[in-house]
């Protein structure tokens, strides 16, 4: 397998370059509006909800819909997640999801 | 704000060494993103690019969770818009803390505002008045090592050939798991992420492509938004302060 190092692709840069703008937008905005308007209401509840229902929109397939090792081993990286540091839960759904593929099939 | 260069220097020192247990903590997972870049085709060269300049973990691991060869430009920009829209309310958060800042150190600080480096950021600003100094010892170091740590993770990861094998295509949805449960407030969480949870595994049964995440989303964000702000919120405390 031959590793080019330094490739780079015009449509991955523009890629690259496309989340950067985007991401660099989200952290100066609310910034710069709060110097005309307090953000409250619904709109407040909203930007709020909006990483917890995107990670739980991205993951909910996998963990539910998928099998059953893969959601017994999403229940047991939340567990672990509750009480020993994250990288540590890491390891442990990854182990788990190996594991209980071989068992479950 | 006028400082000496030694109160600089301190400021700075004192901030590197606040986010050094971070920085440890980093470190596996940016191997872990490089390595799943590389599954992905993406070339050490491109994926250090991505982590200079987007610089937001969680994105970069749903950017290279749904990247495709060739990429969806226009999807992978609006995707890693949404993901990131938490930032929003985190910079509102901010303003008071920057206010005599130069225009040039506020917006270029903005640029290096990740989770970590924001919550203490904040920390510092509700003890003493957080300097440009001392935020830059706090981002510079994290910033580096997730550079260093995804280039390394690319190179390397690349020589790996059956991820499943060893789990990792689980990886993404434990790490995603782990901060869902560093995110959880109770029912004010429940209730949105329940919906956002039947309509990504609806729309993923019915819809083809990635639709699943804009519509999980969207339904667990109207929840949130027909929940209204929290009694207390950051935002509508500290924006007050500063408008």
């Amino acid at each position: 397998m031959q590793l080019d190092l330094l490739h780079v692709d015009p449509l991955v840069l523009a890629a690259i370059a496309g989340m950067a703008a985007a991401t660099y937008f989200t952290r100066f905005i609310g910034y710069w509006l709060v110097r005309h308007r307090p953000v409250s209401g619904r709109l407040a509840g909203a930007l709020e909800a909006v990483p917890g229902a995107l990670l739980t929109a991205i993951i909910a397939p996998m963990a539910l819909a998928t099998g059953p090792a893969e959601t017994a081993a999403a229940t047991l990286t939340v567990l672990l997640a509750l009480r020993l540091p994250l990288v540590v839960a890491v390891a442990g759904g990854c182990l788990a999801v190996v594991v209980l593929r071989a068992v479950l099939g | 704000m006028t400082a000496s260069p030694s109160d600089r220097r301190g400021e700075f020192a004192a901030g590197a060494f606040t986010i050094l247990p971070l920085l440890v903590a980093v470190v596996p997972f940016g191997l872990l993103l490089g390595t799943l870049a590389a599954q992905k085709g993406l070339s050490p060269l491109e994926t250090a690019l991505m982590g200079a300049t987007v610089f937001a973990g969680a994105s970069q691991f749903v950017a290279v969770e749904i990247w495709t060869t060739p990429p969806a430009v226009a999807l992978l920009a609006a995707t890693a818009l949404m993901v990131n829209l938490r930032h929003v309310l985190m910079g509102a958060a901010m303003a008071p803390h920057v206010r005599g800042w130069s225009r040039g150190a506020t917006y270029g600080g903005l640029f290096f505002m990740a989770d970590e480096i924001w919550a203490f950021a904040l920390r510092r600003g509700a003890e003493t008045p957080l300097t440009p100094a001392y935020y830059l010892g706090l981002s510079l170091p994290l910033y580096l090592g997730w550079v260093a740590t995804t280039t390394l993770g690319a190179v390397f990861g690349g020589v790996l050939q059956d991820p499943a094998r060893y789990g990792l295509d689980f990886a993404f949805t434990a790490v995603f798991l782990t901060l869902l449960v560093s995110l959880w407030k109770g029912k004010r969480t429940f209730y949105p992420w329940l919906a956002a949870a039947l309509a990504a595994v609806a729309a993923h049964q019915l819809l083809p492509g990635v639709w699943y995440i804009a519509l999980g989303g969207l339904a667990g964000t109207l929840v949130g938004a027909c929940q209204g702000p929290a009694a207390r919120g950051v935002v509508s405390g500290e924006a007050t302060d500063a408008a």
